[in-house]
C-alpha cells in the first residue's frame, strides 16, 4: 500500500519535473523560463523528501530556488534582455533535437541495463539523519569541504573583479 | 520503487538540458539549461544513496558539493555574461565569435 502511493507520488513529481524543464528550454519568455526553473527544483526537492534526503531536499530550496533563480532572474533584469516574447533559440534546433535524443537512448540504455532490478526500499530504510550526514562531511570528506570553501571564495573575489566597473 | 525509474527520470532532465544548451543563443537561457543538467546529476546521487541505505551517505555529501559548485558557476557565469553585455550589447552567443579565428 505504502508503496503504491510512493509510486503514484513519483509519477506526479516526474511530470512536473520533466514539463517545467522542457518549458524552461522551450519558452520565448525569459522571465517564464526562469520561473519555470523553480518548478523543476521544488519538483526535485519534493523527489529528494521521498527518497528520504531531507537534508539536501531544504539546501535545495535555499540555494537553487532562494539564491541561484533569484541570480539568474538578476542577470536578465541586467542585461536588458528583451522581456517579453521574443525568439531565444539558434538555428540548429533539429540537430539539438536529434543530439539530445541519442544522449538520452544512451544513457537510459546503459543505467537500465546496469540497474535493472535493484530496488529502493524506503519502508525499511534506516532514516539517513542530518547526524550522520555532518559526521561525513566533517570526517571523511573535511578535505573536500575544505576545498569547496575555496571554490566558492574564488568565485566570489572572481566574480567582484569581473563585474565591477573601473 | 524500482531505481531504474529514477535513472530513467534523470537521463531524460540531463537530455533536456543538452537540448537547452544547444538549442538556445541567449548566454543566461543557457546557463538556465546548464542548471537542469546538474540537477539531474543531483537526482540520481540522491536516488543512489537512498538505494545503499546506511552506506549510501556519500551520495548526499556528494550531492551537497555539486549544488555548491552550482552556484559558485552561476555566480562566474554570471558575471562573464553581464561584462560580455557592458561590452558588445548583446548577449547572444552566436555574436560571441571574437575568439574564433
Amino acid at each position: 500500500m505504502a508503496e503504491t502511493w510512493q509510486l503514484v507520488i513519483f509519477w506526479l513529481l516526474a511530470v512536473i519535473i520533466i514539463g517545467s524543464a522542457i518549458r524552461v528550454v522551450t519558452t520565448g519568455n525569459l522571465v517564464h523560463a526562469a520561473l519555470y526553473l523553480v518548478g523543476t527544483l521544488m519538483g526535485a526537492a519534493a523527489l529528494y523528501l521521498l527518497l528520504l534526503a531531507e537534508f539536501i531536499a531544504w539546501v535545495q530550496v535555499l540555494v537553487y530556488v532562494g539564491a541561484i533563480v533569484v541570480l539568474m532572474l538578476f542577470g536578465l533584469m541586467l542585461t536588458r534582455a528583451p522581456i517579453g516574447k521574443g525568439e531565444f533559440d539558434n538555428n540548429q534546433r533539429p540537430l539539438a533535437g536529434v543530439v539530445a535524443l541519442a544522449v538520452f537512448v544512451v544513457s537510459s540504455a546503459i543505467l537500465v541495463d546496469a540497474f535493472e532490478g535493484k530496488e529502493i526500499n524506503l519502508s525499511t530504510a534506516a532514516d539517513p539523519s542530518v547526524e550522520a550526514l555532518g559526521e561525513a562531511i566533517f570526517s571523511t570528506y573535511v578535505l573536500p569541504f575544505e576545498v569547496v570553501s575555496v571554490l566558492l571564495l574564488a568565485a566570489l573575489v572572481g566574480a567582484i573583479v569581473l563585474a565591477r566597473k573601473d | 520503487m524500482p531505481v531504474t525509474y529514477i535513472l530513467v527520470l534523470s537521463a531524460l532532465l540531463f537530455s533536456i538540458g543538452v537540448y537547452g544548451v544547444l538549442a538556445r543563443a541567449n548566454a543566461v537561457l543557457i546557463l538556465l539549461s546548464i542548471e537542469l543538467m546538474l540537477n539531474s546529476v543531483n537526482i540520481n546521487l540522491v536516488a543512489f544513496s537512498a538505494m545503499l541505505q546506511e552506506s549510501g551517505i556519500p551520495g548526499q555529501v556528494f550531492a551537497l558539493f555539486v549544488i555548491t559548485v552550482a552556484a559558485a558557476e552561476v555566480g562566474i557565469g554570471l558575471a562573464i555574461v553581464i561584462l560580455i553585455f557592458r561590452n558588445r550589447s548583446s548577449v547572444d552567443v552566436d555574436e560571441m565569435s571574437l575568439m574564433k579565428w
